[in-house]
């Protein structure tokens, strides 16, 4: 049994630390993020480009990436958002996290040089371009319930379309879990509730998600639930699967954060 | 909110079932459609992390993004309705006497801990163990965890999006009271994490109480 003196003096310590990480992770860290990436910065060369896929509006896409392969999802219209959940390929009881994801990197913002995390401890895909920093880890996406809700009628959702494609990669209702929603310029006030910043939404939009695990992404092309347009204008998606660079030592996903260093770490071990 | 000196003196005797879970252990119940569950947590600033899941169909269970869109804010508090991956209401925050519960920061893991606060901390017990090993008298499994409630865990959100688990505000016998809506297996796990402040650095057993519907 430890003394009520080291007792103590070990949760001194802990707090010590716990305070320390989180001036890192809400001062220095955000400081240190990359700038958003312009709207025609990254070109994709021909040399790079593994395939093609149009999404049409309330439809979903599965894409399998290798670790050192990236998606770019363009919201060509400006008025899509895109739901995605996803599994590490060989274990698919490893999945996307968003309660981690926003745990460890200290906010629920999801911008370029943040990562999505897995449950397992380990970076799942790292958000190596941006140009929107307008997503969802928090409300989720459209369901039968919050179609009917916003349109009268129960219309393709995501919930759906991830039941669908789970099931065609031998997945169910117990594999769905949370998801992330990008081009959904969503907020909490400071009264807690959930805020649309319509503003944040431009034609052309993209993010870049580099695979830093063998994983099977579901990419859903519905309204968000907190989209005001009624009826939905979501217009088709663009998704571009190609190749990137490995995330080099300097990468700037890599070493974001204390975390995250740790969090690439334990993942490279699983290819090692 | 309900007196706690009233609630505490009068209730404790029409109470069906009581029981003091162990600091950092789990617990898990049916609870039946009606029935209340309180937790208490009985020392103060001690996180709650629960899990639910239909009796008749665990795959429906608790869905925390579901809640939340439903509520149309972030945190869960008196009247909150605890919404299913189905859509279906499971229950509903029927009292409250500490005003401050989660539901977007999820449970602690051996390898959430060890990217957090460095890899020594993978081998300390955390709610994950906890959930596997109780959701296993279920038989459900990891792949069965989703994002949890934690009760009595203060999780402040800004709007830059900046998100800390802070103090708890919850002092002892606070209580937390979930009313069935459907027959639901409610899972526990009495958190047992040490390098963050939603246990006050020192994890402490709580009390769970269950009433029939004639009683509240």
């Amino acid at each position: 049994m430890l003394s009520a003196e080291t007792k103590r003096e070990i949760s001194q310590a802990n707090r010590r630390r716990y305070e320390e990480l989180r001036a890192a992770g809400q001062e220095a860290t955000p400081n240190s993020l990359p700038d958003a990436t312009a709207l025609d910065a990254k070109p994709i060369t021909p040399e790079a480009l593994i395939s093609r896929e149009e999404v049409p509006a309330d439809w979903y896409a599965t894409v399998r990436l290798r670790r050192g392969e990236a998606l770019r999802i363009i919201d060509t219209s400006g008025r899509s958002s895109v739901s995605m959940i996803g599994w590490r390929d060989e274990d698919t009881s490893e999945r996307i996290n968003c309660a981690d994801t926003v745990k460890v990197q200290w906010s629920a913002a999801l911008s370029k040089g943040r990562v999505i995390l897995s449950d397992m401890g380990r970076v799942f895909v790292s958000v190596v371009e941006d140009t929107s920093g307008a997503h969802d880890l928090m409300v989720g996406g459209s369901t039968p319930a919050s179609t009917l809700a916003a349109f009268g009628a129960a219309l393709r959702n995501t919930h759906e379309n991830f039941l669908a494609a789970a099931a065609k990669v031998g997945l169910g209702l117990r594999d769905i879990p949370p998801c992330v929603t990008f081009f959904a310029p969503v907020s909490v006030d400071a009264k807690g509730c959930f805020v649309w910043n319509a503003g944040r939404k431009r034609p052309g939009d993209f993010v870049d998600l580099r695979a830093e695990m063998n994983v099977v992404l579901v990419l859903s092309n519905c309204a968000h639930p907190l989209d005001p347009a009624r009826p939905s204008v979501t217009g088709t998606v663009t998704l571009i699967r190609h190749r990137v660079p490995r995330a080099a030592p300097d990468d700037h996903c890599r070493t974001i954060s204390p975390e995250i260093i740790g969090a690439f770490e334990f993942t490279d071990r699983l290819y090692a | 909110m309900t007196s706690l000196a009233m609630a505490s003196a009068e209730d404790r005797s029409s109470a069906i079932y009581t029981h003091d879970i162990p600091a950092e252990r789990p617990w898990s119940r049916i609870l039946r459609r009606g029935q209340t569950l309180r937790i208490v947590d009985s020392e103060g600033q001690q996180a709650v992390d629960a899990l639910l899941y239909c009796v008749d169909d665990p795959a429906e269970r608790y869905s925390a993004q579901d809640t939340l869109r439903v509520q149309g804010s972030a945190y869960i508090e008196l009247g909150t309705r605890l919404v299913s991956n189905k859509g279906r209401v499971m229950a509903r925050i029927t009292a409250d006497s500490c005003g401050r519960h989660d539901t977007s920061a999820g449970c602690c893991s051996c390898e959430s801990n060890a990217v957090r606060f460095g890899e020594p901390t993978k081998y300390q017990h955390a709610c994950r163990e906890n959930f596997i090993l109780e959701l296993s008298k279920h038989g459900l499994t990891k792949r069965d965890i989703v994002a949890n409630l934690n009760f009595f865990m203060n999780v402040p959100i800004d709007p830059s999006g900046n998100f800390t688990v802070v103090d708890g505000i919850s002092a002892p016998g606070n209580y937390v009271d979930i009313t069935a809506d459907m027959d639901v297996i409610f899972v526990i796990s009495n958190c047992p994490q040490v390098n963050n402040p939603c246990n006050g650095f020192d994890p402490t057993p709580i009390r769970v109480m269950i009433w029939d519907p004639a009683a509240v």
